[in-house]
């Protein structure tokens, strides 16, 4: 039994993976290190820059701080207020909108294999758009202002909000649904009575976790053109205003951990 | 890093293989005692049955031995060092010379059968084999050995998690096993499972250890078990020892003493 | 997501608060859009704009020299994802473990989450406008912002990763006298990562769609070409840009589900 004895029969042997595996995971590998190796390789990267990189940050902060409290309520409080109303109106387009389209895509209440893949790729196409580029989108078309931030936070949105309805629709039960049906209630009745029951509590956390999202995003928007707290950042930034930048930095940091602990707290009381 | 054959009788450095406890106190919360001033002699071979009501502290015991629990005051002199104090890696080497079978296995269940069992090669192999599982070939032969041993040889390949209770039992005794130990602790090993199981995994471990001079320490909560496997048993109550000695010597009114009440003996 | 609530069988009362709910909507969603100066003539305006700007969007250019553009910005972007999933994986793993309070010290688990807090705070648009002024414009700027991104996303998936692994197998290990490390490698990895694969994965996923983004503010890659096109009101190159950004996610989809599989 020892082996301390010279065993018998060879030692057995054991590798972890069968040699299919191995090569997979070989070649997958050596994939992700020739990726690697090239993205290295072949990066522009300007060494000069690098150089006073440390220096430019301690500028940065220093240029930063005192932050200059002067300019919240002249300039700050407006485009927060504006922000957060760019979240809340585009959240509620997108939830409206997102529901037609979550319709569509149920494969319990559309029948038809064409219109769910219709409403599947308005899905993917709205969210593959990043809010940004919606932005650029409706600034180009709308002009700059609150406007087009509503309506790129609206679009972007339509897809997350869409997939998870749709899901939460094909997750109904359909006991309720059925005795319904055999009531003889008219369709809007059925969806109304049968499903919005189901659907609610789904309906409503997705609401409200896309709005924190949202509440992120439309700080953003401005330095493209969208309205909100971004464009009063990009003002500071275009001026060199530092000091006012970083009270608009400021002010994000505190809406976003403040809209996280509300939204959780919302949550936590409503499911 | 010592991937040396493993010796199957006494260690091979003529160290016994007996623990001795003194004074060993466990505070869980400052002023409320789980162990009083626990002493006891563990011999360096035979099977050791801790019997007592839930909740007086063999875990705790158990548990102060290899350190998973750190012990409020006392001492555990095991081969000429004192198991309380030591720290990093003497406590690693320690623990290496004391495999532990758990009450719930404690299994990685997404390792393999056999990379479980070779998990107990950890305290002695440096850990790059570990991490890219190239464990040297001794160790793999034996862990088949052992995997043979405990009646599952044809499982080495199977997800710890595809097997049943008493399989996994198993498993965990060639882990114990693999460690090469000089003591072998079992937490409540059989509570999780069937009385037939419990019974062929009591058997298992007291001749898998009886045949290589190991030393084992029992929690065990079935007096009958303990009673039918062990060369000696330790009765507790609230943290202390009320009875030590040869279950032969274990009568009713000891069990009156560690377990109290009397309804519960009819 | 199916509730208790719709087993009961209600004799369709009117629902008074989801009517009293919808009102109070429809008044602030009035009153928003007076806030923000959105009107209907407004919109008309715009809608006017939209179909010159559509006519002008089609047909895509994909004239030779717009292709070696966007052939040029779609690999930088594609490098500066690479880097960052790189980075934010490589500083991800170590900085979730040290933030899951089972396995690691109380102090060190509190830092680590108030880094990781702080890496997710700011949009990686912000990160990286502060990039961009401490390492100048260029890819490094946008590696930096989306590495940023990563290690807040990633580290938080696994810690919590951690967090909810089971101990008990842990235990066993670390009583076999294993090493720090030896713990970690047999005892909480093989329990973690499944998870952590998945979270790279998406996490690769993510940097493409964001390294389109980083460009915008100076951060490199295909956002620069875009922004650039904007500006010089290329819209039909513009629409070239967004076709292909989409079709490159949605291989990226397919890679990381194909990925997935291979490490399941």
């Amino acid at each position: 039994m020892s082996t301390m004895d010279l065993p018998a029969t060879p030692l057995r042997r054991w590798e972890r993976f069968t040699l299919a595996e191995r090569l997979g995971r070989a070649l997958f590998y050596l994939i992700a290190l020739t990726a690697i190796m090239w993205s290295f390789k072949t990066i522009e990267i300007i060494p000069e820059f690098l150089y006073d990189a440390p220096q430019q940050t301690v500028d940065l902060f220093a240029r930063m701080w005192p932050i200059d409290w002067s300019w919240y309520f002249p300039v700050v409080h407006p485009a927060l207020v504006e922000t957060l109303h760019i979240a809340t109106l585009g959240t509620i387009l997108a939830v409206i909108m997102a529901s037609g389209v979550a319709l569509l895509v149920a494969r319990n209440i559309t029948r038809s294999p064409i219109l769910n893949f219709i409403g599947r790729f308005i899905l993917v196409a709205t969210r593959s758009i990043h809010s940004i580029v919606w932005a650029l989108f409706f600034v180009a078309v709308f002009g700059p202002g609150a406007l087009a931030g509503t309506l790129a936070i609206a679009m972007h949105s339509i897809g997350f909000t869409g997939k998870f309805l749709s899901e939460a629709i094909e997750d109904a039960r359909r006991g309720p649904i059925e005795a319904l049906i055999a009531s003889g209630a008219p369709p809007l009745s059925i969806l109304i009575k049968g499903y919005w029951p189901q659907v609610k509590p789904a309906f409503l956390s997705i609401s409200i976790f896309r709005w924190d999202i949202n509440v992120r995003e439309s700080a953003v928007l401005g330095l493209v053109g969208g309205g909100g707290l971004g464009m009063a950042l990009d003002t500071a930034l275009a001026n060199l205003y530092w000091d006012q930048a970083g009270l608009v930095l400021f002010v994000i940091f505190i809406v976003v951990v403040v809209t996280e602990i509300l939204t959780t707290l919302v949550r936590s009381r409503i499911i | 890093m010592d991937a040396s054959a493993p010796q199957q009788t006494r260690a091979a450095d003529g160290v016994s293989r007996s623990l001795i406890i003194r004074n060993l106190r466990k505070e869980y919360r400052a002023g409320v005692p789980v162990l009083k001033d626990v002493s006891l002699t563990i011999e360096g071979r035979g099977l050791t049955a801790i019997i007592g009501p839930s909740g007086t502290g063999k875990s705790t015991l158990i548990r102060c031995i290899n350190r998973l629990v750190d012990p409020t005051s006392g001492e555990m002199i095991f081969q000429g060092q004192d198991l309380a104090t030591l720290r990093g890696k003497a406590l690693r080497q320690a623990r290496r010379r004391i495999g532990m079978v758990f009450q719930e296995y404690n299994l990685v269940e997404r390792l393999t059968v056999i990379e479980n069992v070779l998990c107990g090669r950890l305290g002695y192999v440096p850990v790059w084999r570990a991490w890219l599982r190239k464990f040297p070939a001794a160790d793999v032969d034996r862990a088949f050995q052992l995997l043979d041993e405990v009646g599952l040889g044809d499982f080495a390949n199977q997800r710890a998690d595809q097997l049943s209770g008493g399989q996994r039992q198993r498993v965990g005794i060639a882990r114990a096993l693999m460690q090469d130990p000089d003591l072998i602790l079992a937490d409540e090993p059989t509570s999780s499972l069937d009385p037939k199981t419990s019974f062929e995994i009591m058997e298992l471990i007291a001749r898998r250890a009886g045949e290589r001079d190991i030393p084992v320490i029992v929690n065990i909560h079935n007096v009958e078990l303990g009673r039918r496997f062990a060369d000696r048993i330790v009765g507790m109550s609230k943290g202390e020892i009320v009875f030590n000695g040869p279950p032969a010597a274990l009568e009713e009114k000891h069990l009156l003493a560690i377990y109290g009440g009397e309804g519960w003996l009819e | 997501m199916t509730s208790a609530a719709a087993d009961r069988r209600r004799a369709f009362p009117p629902n008074w608060p989801l009517r009293i709910g919808l009102l109070v909507l429809a008044i602030y969603v009035v009153y928003a859009a007076q806030i923000l100066d959105i009107t209907w003539t407004r919109f008309l305006i715009g809608i006017e704009h939209g179909e010159r700007f559509l006519s002008r969007m089609f047909p895509p250019d994909f004239s030779h020299d717009k292709l070696q553009l966007l052939y040029a910005g779609m690999m930088e972007s594609l490098q500066i994802a690479i880097l960052a999933t790189v980075f934010g994986t490589a500083i991800s793993l170590p900085l979730g473990l040290a933030s899951a309070r089972n396995i690691s010290p109380a102090p060190i688990a509190w830092a680590a989450r108030l880094f990781i807090v702080l890496c997710r705070t700011f949009h990686p648009l912000i990160v990286a406008i502060l990039f961009v002024k401490a390492v100048g414009f260029g890819a490094l700027a946008g590696i930096l912002a989306l590495t940023v991104a990563s290690v807040g996303f990633i580290s938080k998936l696994v810690g919590e990763a951690t967090e909810e692994m089971s101990m008990k197998q842990v235990e066993a290990v670390r009583a076999t006298g294993a090493s720090f490390m030896s713990v970690i490698i047999m005892g909480v990895m093989p329990q973690v990562m499944a998870r952590f694969i998945g979270f790279i994965a998406y996490e690769l996923d993510s940097n493409l769609r964001n390294s389109a983004l980083v460009g915008l503010v100076g951060g490199g890659g295909i956002g620069a070409t875009l922004f650039t096109a904007f500006q010089r009101f290329d819209y039909d190159f513009v629409l070239t840009i967004v076709i292909s950004i989409i079709a490159i996610v949605m291989v990226g989809e397919i890679l990381s589900g194909f990925m997935r599989r291979l490490f399941q």
